[in-house]
């Protein structure tokens, strides 16, 4: 068989090799796929082609012959398979149909200044607007009625307000442990108790949604005695719950990595344990507990059903005991209702690109900071 | 941690002189880990007293009617099944990718080359992505693109591979799990002593037998363990099949991959925020929770014991 075929030329093995390189390429292109996919369907709101004012400018049938097919496509606002697949006098009534249906809109839709008003356009998804029956310029993120207000401001600030909650509450918890983990306790308590906190990152998300939701909400209710009984401050603390896992294994990893001679060298100087770790392992580490922290904060802003189940109000305020919209509840919660195609699907894609952005910078950073501690680390062992 | 001194002397040069800031702060060192565990025993044991009472036989074997939410006649037969379903479909794809793509990084690729680094990367970003834009992902790509192509290509009067379902929930999730396998495989891989590798090829085996029959059977238990991890970690996440496959309700099993499904995770959300009242639902809300726990902690106990026996095999091999 095989065995005995000694070192002459394999093509077997040669294409076996190549078949195995070409999977293991695999992960790069569904990363690239991701993120082409994703921004494909945001695609029009990032090139300015989405127009969602209800009155637009109306083009008259006799001008059809001027337009581009590019020019009418869009005006029709059809995709290319089914501008392809309709004739002149079916485009024509298209033309006519919607001349007349701007024409039948409302009396008190036609006065109002905000139908002419393209909501995807980024003033107005970024910058506040004065809108019709509000008395100053405002954020506001309203996808129902008939003018949709995309404004993805409160969404933002209700994305930051939970996590920056949960790491404030996690990231002490979960450093905190992974310095006692690896550098106090007994090897007998480690064995114990490293992987029961990693049984804590084995609780699904929805559980933690539950579990807030149902029993946390009232019991920090009675502790703090706040109105709204659903906020990002119980939001955030459940998050918190999600995100120790992570911090703690990766601060723990790093402390762990230095050297055995330099807590060896501290301790027989007569520093003790806690002088040592404070001191020495923890000021050597430092990068890995801020790689730990960035890559906490990656995991909680994308987390998705902890927040969408606790709170889900969109208003902007950086009060903690006001309730918050996320980014990831509101493309969980609007994308069944949003017209597959129309703005409000696209902008929530855009959102989705968002977060990708976010979350692969923050990976990125979080990689390469424990990577260079880590040949760092090792270089001074040797 | 590593001691150096003799327990004797140590003992010596601490009562010499006792350092309240080293006290007090490996005090809350331990207090911060205490509370940790606190927070994950009060969850559990939280869920277990209150969902123990409503697990019964009828209510994981009944399947539901439309009114799910009535403690009485409600049982979670169909969510059981398409989690079950749609993880079980998720290894199929993702246990060859994972296992090939760890092969390459251990046994072929050069440890340096720009190329390997790029592949892990990648595999590190690929568990970083947000569950949601998963979902994202799988409705752009599955769904609106290779499905809608499908159907085009076939003439299909309506939608049948272009909206969700079953498998492209699946292949979504196969997705999102790829970095488990591949690091729990790679794990296993680099843990097989290289003498066997060496004894192999110095036997005149080639490169790809000894992978195929020496460093594979032995990373087996490896791989189960990341199909486990990979398993549990997909059973419960709801965000990445909410707009690729999960459904509120259906009156039938799915039976085709093209079907959409009911699933524990799901449906613990909807009974949480949906319930027209609450009170009621709770016994039904606990249960279903607890058996949602109940299967993924049972598939993470697995997978440990399988990697302490794996270490303590390779420890006699060592």
């Amino acid at each position: 068989m095989g065995m005995q075929r000694g070192h002459r030329a394999r093509p077997l093995e040669w294409v076996a090799e190549r078949f195995i390189l070409m999977v293991s390429l695999s992960a790069i292109l569904m990363v690239l796929l991701i993120f082409v996919f994703v921004v494909r369907e945001a695609a029009p709101i990032f090139t300015g082609r989405m127009n969602s004012a209800l009155i637009k400018e109306t083009i008259p049938v006799e001008k059809m012959d001027s337009l581009s097919s590019r020019e009418l496509r869009d005006y029709l606002e059809l995709t290319p398979e089914q501008f392809a697949a309709m004739d002149r006098d079916t485009l024509r009534l298209m033309m006519e149909v919607k001349a007349e249906a701007m024409n039948e809109l409302p009396e008190y839709i036609r006065d109002d200044k905000d139908a002419r008003v393209n909501t995807t356009k980024w003033r107005y998804m970024l910058l506040p607007h004065r809108w019709t029956g509000y008395d100053s310029p405002e954020y506001i993120w309203q996808p129902v009625g008939q003018i949709h207000k995309y404004n993805i401001l409160p969404l933002i600030i209700g994305s930051l307000k939970t996590t920056l909650i949960g790491l404030l509450f996690s990231v002490p918890l979960a450093v905190g442990a992974a310095i006692y983990v690896s550098q106090l306790a007994r090897p007998r308590v480690r064995e114990v108790v490293k992987p029961m906190i990693e049984l804590l990152s084995a609780i699904p998300s929805v559980v933690i949604g539950f579990f807030g939701l149902l029993v946390m909400a009232s019991v920090l209710q009675g502790i703090f005695g706040y109105e709204t009984r659903l906020n990002a401050f119980v939001a955030g603390i459940a998050l918190g719950f999600a995100v120790i896992p992570i911090v703690f294994s990766i601060a723990e990893d790093a402390l762990t990595s230095v050297p055995r001679s330099y807590t060896q060298a501290a301790l027989a100087l007569g520093a003790s344990r806690w002088q040592t770790a404070w001191q020495i392992v923890l000021p050597a580490a430092l990068p890995g507990v801020f790689a730990s922290v960035v890559l906490g904060f990656g995991r909680a802003i994308g987390e998705t059903m902890i927040v969408l189940m606790i709170c889900s109000a969109s208003v902007v305020s950086w009060d903690i005991f006001d309730s918050a919209r996320s980014i990831t509840t509101t493309i969980a919660a609007e994308m069944a209702e949003a017209v597959q195609g129309g703005h409000h699907y696209r902008i929530l894609f855009m959102l989705g690109t968002l977060l990708f952005v976010v979350t692969f910078v923050s990976n990125m950073i979080g990689g390469i900071v424990m990577n260079r501690l880590k040949s760092r680390l090792e270089g001074g062992k040797a | 941690m590593n001691g150096t001194a003799s327990p004797a002397a140590r003992k010596g040069f601490q009562a010499e002189r006792f350092d309240f800031a080293s006290f007090f702060f490996s005090g809350l060192t331990g207090l911060a880990t205490l509370l940790i565990l606190s927070i994950l025993a009060v969850i559990l044991i939280n869920i277990a007293a209150n969902g123990w009472s409503g697990l019964s036989w009828h209510f994981v074997s009944t399947i539901p009617k439309k009114d799910f939410f009535n403690p009485e006649t409600t049982g979670v037969l169909p969510m059981i099944i398409g989690t079950t379903i749609r993880v079980f479909l998720m290894t199929i794809f993702v246990i060859p990718i994972g296992v090939i793509t760890a092969v390459y990084l251990t046994e072929y690729a050069s440890q340096k080359a720009p190329l390997t680094r790029i592949i892990r990367a990648a595999v590190n970003n690929l568990a970083a992505v947000p569950s949601i834009v998963f979902g994202l992902f799988g409705l752009g790509f599955f769904i609106n693109f290779i499905g809608r192509n499908i159907d085009s290509l076939l003439n299909n009067p309506g939608p049948v591979w272009g909206q969700p379902a079953l498998l492209w929930a699946s292949l979504t999730l196969a997705v999102m799990t790829l970095p488990v396998v591949i690091v729990a495989t790679e794990e296993s891989l680099k843990a097989i002593p290289p003498g066997l590798r060496e004894a192999s090829l110095a036997l005149g085996a080639t490169k790809l037998e000894t992978i195929v029959r020496i460093v594979l059977p032995q990373a087996l238990p490896g791989i189960m363990t990341g199909g486990i991890l990979a398993i549990s970690r997909a059973a419960g996440e709801v965000a990445p099949i909410l707009f690729t496959g999960v459904a509120y309700y259906m009156a039938s099993l799915p039976h085709r991959l093209t079907d959409q499904f009911m699933d524990l995770g799901y449906h613990v959300f909807v009974l949480s925020t949906q319930s027209p009242n609450i009170e009621q639902t709770r016994p039904i809300l606990y249960a279903t929770v607890m058996v949602l726990l109940m299967l993924t902690f049972a598939l993470n106990l697995v997978a440990i014991l399988i990697r302490a026996r794996m270490r303590k095999k390779l420890r006699a091999l060592g």
